[in-house]
């Protein structure tokens, strides 16, 4: 990864969280101004409201982001207007695909020792376990990780934030969940960022998750964040959940446990994937399914 | 004070809530994808399709930064558990594979025709779809065009208006390939599945 790897081969998208699509948003006044965090809030205000209200009367707390989120503008176009269509997974969906040692080498856990220095920063360990919606631990499956580096600049071409680039940090790592579900990077801390969602809109500092699960239906990608980050009241992707409790769930805990002496802050985080819709053999239940190789 | 614990603590009798998925953003680009990506099998090979198609926005414009995975049985339709996905030999098929569209929107995936898992059953390839400004992934399924009487018994294509059913079914190309194009919103909007019974987001109202 870090060896083989050309900016220029792999982005391929032409837009950047920088681009707002503002042009799509049917304009609201005759006269284009500038939105801001103030009108965002508004309307960020006005939907959290109207859910604590929908929470009063009884209605079930809501625990996965609204795919309908106009406060992000890059989804008005890009949200499915339909519901999503009720499906028992069959067969290939109750499988997921294999990973094991011959696709991640275990220094790609390490996002500090790609290069030849050592990146600025603040060096963190960020650990936890993967578990399926009934505790059972996601053995042998992948997770894929990628990050701005300390101020906050991804190695991106379309990145276009005026923070400096670290040649010693790519921001991109992958391990292998072990017996009991867990995994461990080694990285750094990353930076908040700006983007053009409106004025003055910034990103709290968070780390790009990708997980896989014993069964296809429980794919996952997602964003893990930095307790007690004041960003989080002002921004529509972590808002985008609007159930407190949910919020939380993507906010690690700083753990002294895993800090390492004159070396290391630790941060614990656990990741629950959708309950298991198979039928689990005594076997796959104990977790002797996936690659355990240590 | 809030709750102490994203420590999550194991208990067997009781669920757990899942933690919330993300948008993937834009900057997924040197992260995610990784060299023959797209090749479930080498281009070329005994057997190999192309399976290609473009994600449109509800205006109808191609959306640029999108990601696409597939999973699927072989030919035989044997649900393979072989690991090698990332690292392709090119030889082994793993039955996964990523591809994320280029500029306009097109993706491109070299595979086979999936087989029927059960003898009568509707072949499809399981797909997961992802993009920035998509709050989270959606899934949905690529259905093989022939075989009308296994697609008129599927239990997903019956329960489907047949407009929206059509969304779900590839097109043969004249070279054996398969186009199919993903519709995030609006005209022809693609069906999108909820494998939770709504429990799991209530996104589906
Ligand atoms: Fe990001």
């Amino acid at each position: 990864m870090p060896e083989n790897f050309k900016a220029e081969t792999y982005n391929a998208d032409s837009l950047t969280e920088d681009l707002s699509d503002a042009a799509e948003v049917p304009p609201k006044a005759a006269t284009p101004r500038v939105e801001t965090q103030a009108d965002l809030s508004a309307e960020l205000k006005a939907i959290g409201d109207a859910y604590a209200a929908k929470l009063r009367s009884g209605d079930a707390p809501e625990i996965q982001p609204r795919l309908d989120f106009a406060p992000y503008r890059s989804s008005i176009l890009r949200h499915p207007t339909k519901s999503l269509h009720h499906a028992d997974p069959e067969t290939i969906e109750l499988y997921s695909p294999a990973f094991g040692h011959q696709d991640v080498h275990a220094l790609e856990s390490d996002l500090t020792i790609q290069h030849n220095g050592e990146p600025q920063g603040e060096r963190i360990i960020v650990a936890g376990r993967v578990l399926d919606g009934d505790g059972r631990p996601v053995a042998g499956q992948l997770v894929e990780i990628w990050q701005a580096n300390a101020s906050g600049r991804y190695i991106h071409k379309r990145d276009q934030h005026p923070a400096p680039i670290d040649p010693q940090f790519t921001g991109v790592g992958r391990c292998i969940t072990g017996p009991d579900g867990s995994y461990r990077f080694i990285t750094i801390k990353p930076g908040a960022y700006p983007w053009k969602n409106h004025l003055n809109a910034w990103r709290p500092a968070h780390i790009h998750f990708s997980l896989f699960g014993s069964e296809f239906t429980q794919r996952i990608v997602t964003q893990m964040y930095f307790p007690g980050d004041q960003l989080f009241p002002l921004d529509p992707i972590y808002q985008s959940i609007v159930d407190q409790d949910a919020r939380d769930r993507l906010v690690a805990n700083y753990d002294h446990e895993l800090t390492e002496p004159e070396w290391a802050l630790g941060y614990n985080w656990d990741i629950v994937l959708t309950g298991s819709k198979r039928t689990w053999t005594e076997n796959e239940a104990l977790g002797a399914e996936g690659d355990h190789h240590e | 004070m809030r709750p102490s614990g994203r420590k999550v603590t194991t208990m067997s009798d009781s669920k757990l809530t899942a933690t919330p998925g993300q948008t993937v953003g834009p900057f997924y680009g040197y992260a995610l994808p990784y060299e023959k990506d797209g090749e479930l099998l080498a281009p070329g090979s005994p057997g190999s399709i192309r399976l290609q198609g473009t994600v449109y926005d509800g205006a109808g414009h191609p959306v640029p930064d999108a990601l696409l995975e597939i999973w699927q049985p072989d030919a035989e339709g044997e649900i393979v558990q072989r690991t090698g996905s990332l690292v392709r030999d090119g030889y082994t098929f793993t039955g996964w594979g990523r591809s994320s569209v280029g500029y306009s929107g097109v993706y491109t995936f070299t595979t086979v025709n999936p087989g029927p898992t059960k003898p009568g059953a509707a072949p499809f390839i399981a797909v997961a779809v992802f993009a920035r400004g998509l709050m989270n992934r959606l899934f949905t399924r690529i259905y093989l065009p022939e075989n009308q009487e296994a697609l008129a018994a599927d239990p997903l294509l019956s329960s489907l208006d047949p407009d929206r059913r059509q969304t779900l079914i590839a097109r043969r190309d004249p070279d054996g390939g398969l186009t199919w194009d993903v519709r995030l919103q609006g005209e022809g909007e693609t069906v999108f599945l909820d494998f939770d019974g709504g429990a799991a987001g209530k996104e589906s109202r």
